[in-house]
């Protein structure tokens, strides 16, 4: 990858970081007011979050030929196969328990939240495992 | 009804919501890349573990943008901490934090995906398959944060 594109996803990336730390989604008790409903926030941030990226994914395509800095669009893959639906059930368990999701636990550490940290170490164990017995 | 369904106001959440939703769409438009988190974490142990399953391509090919991307949102708590922000601590107990990372990550990553994969970035690829996974973590987290709380979690 060029490395125009590589300051690209860096610049993303501190958009993004910015974004979960503004929206409060790296406090993993707001997150988890939203699941006792207490506070129903979270719902503008994957609304607004996704309904934007809905129309960059779904029109930018028909208007640009390419990306600028690359040769094709990328396309978001899920199967409909039993790992992705037991692993979004698993997956729901564990945020539920901890309030913490892959990216706010990053950008969390960022903004000093650092028993995050716990999190970050538990997630890598978390992966790896699913890594060491996946066929 | 404002005040009880968002007791903390939603500007934060309207704003941050918007920040991410045009994080994701740069990062498409300008690299064509999608932006999910959760593979960060499988494609930075393929530079640590031998294991076939790390060393496949999809996660050899892609893991120095992914580790860029992840030091991209490091920094963007660091400027939001030194900005608009103040540095808080969570209160969550740690064995909530290292149980539920645990399961979480092995979850995520054998669903292929996580609240930005399968929400963000899947809701907006209109994928049948990823809105089924946000509806199924959404249960089951509601469920597990509510017995966590039975238990005497915070």
């Amino acid at each position: 990858m060029k490395r125009s594109s590589h300051l690209m996803v860096l610049i993303a990336g501190i958009a993004f970081g910015f974004g979960l730390s503004y929206s409060s989604m790296i406090r993993p008790e707001v997150v988890l007011s939203f699941l006792r409903f207490e506070d129903f926030g979270l719902l503008w941030v994957l609304g607004c979050a996704s309904g934007v990226t809905l129309v960059a994914y779904q029109f930018v395509p028909a208007i640009l030929t390419k990306p600028i800095l690359a040769r094709e669009f990328g396309k978001h893959s899920a199967s409909l196969s039993r790992n992705t639906l037991v692993g979004a059930a698993i997956f729901g368990v564990g945020w539920g328990i901890a309030g913490v999701c892959p990216g706010p636990v990053i950008a969390g550490l960022g903004a000093a939240n650092w028993p995050l940290g716990i999190s970050l170490v538990s997630i890598f164990a978390g992966a790896y495992v699913q890594g060491l017995f996946a066929k | 009804m404002m005040d009880t369904l968002f007791p903390l106001g939603i500007s934060q959440y309207l704003i941050g919501g918007l920040t991410i939703g045009f994080a994701v769409s740069f990062l498409f438009v300008t690299t064509g890349l999608i932006g999910g988190m959760s593979s960060f974490y499988s494609s930075t142990l393929s530079f640590l573990s031998s294991i076939r399953y790390f060393q496949q391509a999809k996660f050899i090919n892609t893991r120095n943008w992914r580790l860029v991307y992840a030091l991209g949102l490091i920094l963007g708590g660091v400027i939001w901490v030194f900005t608009v922000g103040e540095p808080i601590q969570t209160q969550v107990t740690w064995w909530q934090l290292s149980i539920g990372g645990f399961i979480s990550g092995y979850g995520a990553r054998l669903s292929g995906g996580c609240t930005s994969g399968h929400g963000i970035c899947g809701l907006a690829s209109l994928q049948v398959p990823s809105l089924l996974a946000v509806v199924i973590f959404m249960s089951t987290a509601i469920i597990s944060a509510n017995v966590v709380q039975l238990m005497g979690g915070t």
